[in-house]
């Protein structure tokens, strides 16, 4: 009975949870140009919008570029200072380690109006590559977790081998640490990735009237009314969040990366 | 590894760049967005620097107040809404075969990493008259005609709640993951059922980590600055709509950094509060 009812409550949040989704989807395949549910007809011609419309490419592309390199700065951020707090007993450094948690923590809007009066007083403000910066330190947090998880999960006794034999610092890192530590690095990635490509308000703020990302062009748009295309562009967030989850989910360890203990051995 | 103290400079090596980019990239923002608070404000133009203290003055009107203490009742209750749903459901999560919990997971991740954009524009077609669940009622013949359900008030609390869902199952999940098993199979043998023992133990023993997950649900909805203007009216606009309002399309950088340094107080504050409530637990 209670465990009947314990999946009756599972399947009833589930479908809470997918309703959005479907309709939006459901939306994006009209064939008319009107949101009208369920669907009249079936097109894909919006999904091809994406791409022939040079304004959503234009957004595609720089959106992707953005989160690419900014999850790569985030990574480049977030490594060395893992790898120090882990390889040397330093307390005074674990105050880098709250500053990286910190953006992430507070309101967005905070960290967005900061970044927007640093740059309006360095002078930058509007360029595309403030943007990149600004992801980058306000993403850090995603890596810098998963790469200490990394590092912890560690043994320590295949490091205290390889020094025995003889080796280095930097060939410990290279040849043990670096190939246990990837697929957390990864994720690390991927999570910045997704993150970045969704963020609106900081690269709004700081580069709203020059740079115009997906989620700056759909809500642009949202205020000149409704189209499919902004449901296509929907559908194509939700299947890229789920790809890029899914991959780290079948590389990595998904329940031990959010924090749940190791269940593979069990 | 992590006892060994650095022995040399070129040890700290490593620490150079991440020191460097999140001091001048983040602890320098910060400041000058302090500083700019303080600034005056000219019409026409950005701001002057100057020490006044008439952007926080403002904080003195009712109209702010006002917004206050909406941003708040409304965080509050997509807390409680958030918690009351994701607990249970977390509790099962963690409980279920690996696979379909990893499933889970990728959806809930999936869903919580969509911007608000995304959320706000898929609630609000939801609740259109077109393509609105209202036309699954009037086809039910439960209503005579579909009709828009947004923007209301009702139409907000569902979308943020909506949001903060996942980020509270994902909040949750490490504590209900490593929960002690024994602790239900005791209750169990007790003669507990398991809806009595989920209440009667589980609950009790993780009031803690309730207690700190509703506060870090409530800086996350209290951080909230697209779908209050999606999916509700200018009356339901919450602080953080308010700052990107005045920073933006006002102009008044100052006034919206006074508030920002408000907001950070007030999440800082709460933060800190979860952190202790959580170490307390942890300590038992």
């Amino acid at each position: 009975m209670s465990r009947l009812l314990a999946r009756l409550f599972m399947a009833v949040v589930g479908i809470v949870l997918a309703a959005p989704i479907v309709v939006v989807a459901g939306v994006s395949f009209n064939a008319q140009r009107t949101l009208t549910f369920p669907p009249v007809g079936f097109s894909l011609a919006w999904f091809g919008e994406i791409f022939a419309d040079a304004g959503w490419r234009g957004a595609l592309l720089t959106s992707l570029a953005i989160a690419a390199s900014s999850a790569a700065l985030a990574v480049a951020i977030a490594f060395p200072l893992a790898w120090f707090l882990w390889r040397w007993h330093a307390p005074w450094a674990r105050l880098f380690q709250v500053l990286g948690t910190a953006p992430f923590i507070l309101p967005p809007v905070i960290t967005a109006l900061g970044f927007l009066s640093f740059w309006a007083t360095a002078g930058f403000y509007g360029a595309p590559w403030t943007v990149v910066i600004s992801h980058a330190v306000f993403l850090v947090t995603l890596p810098l977790v998963t790469i200490t998880l990394g590092f912890s999960s560690i043994d320590p006794s295949l490091t205290e081998a390889a020094a025995t034999m003889g080796a280095d610092d930097r060939t410990v890192l290279r040849t043990v640490v670096l190939p246990l530590v990837t697929p957390y690095l990864v994720s690390g990635y991927a999570f910045a990735f997704v993150l970045s490509l969704n963020e609106y308000i900081i690269a709004y703020m700081v580069a709203g009237f020059t740079v115009e990302t997906l989620p700056i062009k759909i809500f642009n748009a949202l205020r000149y009314g409704y189209t499919p295309t902004m449901a296509a562009v929907t559908v194509f967030f939700v299947a890229a969040a789920a790809l890029v989850f899914s991959l780290v989910a079948r590389f990595g360890d998904l329940p031990r990366l959010l924090g749940a203990w190791s269940s593979r051995e069990s | 590894m992590t006892t060994a103290r650095p022995q040399k400079i070129a040890d700290y090596a490593p620490l150079v760049f991440p020191a460097v980019m999140l001091t001048v990239f983040f602890v320098v923002p910060f400041g000058i967005m302090v500083a700019v608070s303080f600034f005056r404000r000219v019409q026409g133009a950005f701001y002057e620097p100057d020490f006044v203290l008439a952007n926080y003055a403002r904080f003195l009107s009712v109209f702010f107040g006002e917004v206050l203490g909406f941003s708040l009742v409304l965080a509050a209750l997509v807390a409680v809404v958030a918690v009351t749903i994701a607990f249970p459901f977390t509790y099962l999560l963690a409980r279920l075969p690996r696979r379909r919990q990893v499933l889970w997971l990728v959806a809930l991740l999936s869903i919580v990493s969509l911007s608000e954009v995304i959320v706000g524009f898929a609630w609000s077609t939801l609740f259109s008259r077109t393509a609105g669940i209202t036309n699954v009622l009037v086809a039910l013949g439960l209503m005579d005609e579909p009709m828009s359900l947004s923007p209301s008030f009702g139409a907000l609390l569902t979308g943020l709640s909506y949001h903060a869902f996942p980020y509270t199952v994902l909040v949750l999940y490490p504590a209900l993951a490593r929960l002690d098993p024994t602790l239900m199979e005791a209750a169990r043998t007790l003669g507990a059922s398991p809806p009595c023992a989920f209440v009667t133990v589980v609950v009790p023993a993780l009031r803690n980590t309730i207690l700190a997950t509703l506060i870090m649900v409530f800086v996350f909805a209290l951080g909230s600055y697209l779908l209050p203007q999606l999916l509700g009216r200018p009356s339901n606009w919450t602080l953080s709509v308010l700052i990107t309002d005045q920073a933006i399309y006002q102009s008044n950088l100052p006034f919206a950094a006074a508030m920002a340094v408000f907001l950070v107080l007030v999440s800082l504050a709460l933060v800190g509060l979860s952190l202790l409530v959580g170490r307390k637990e942890a300590a038992q």
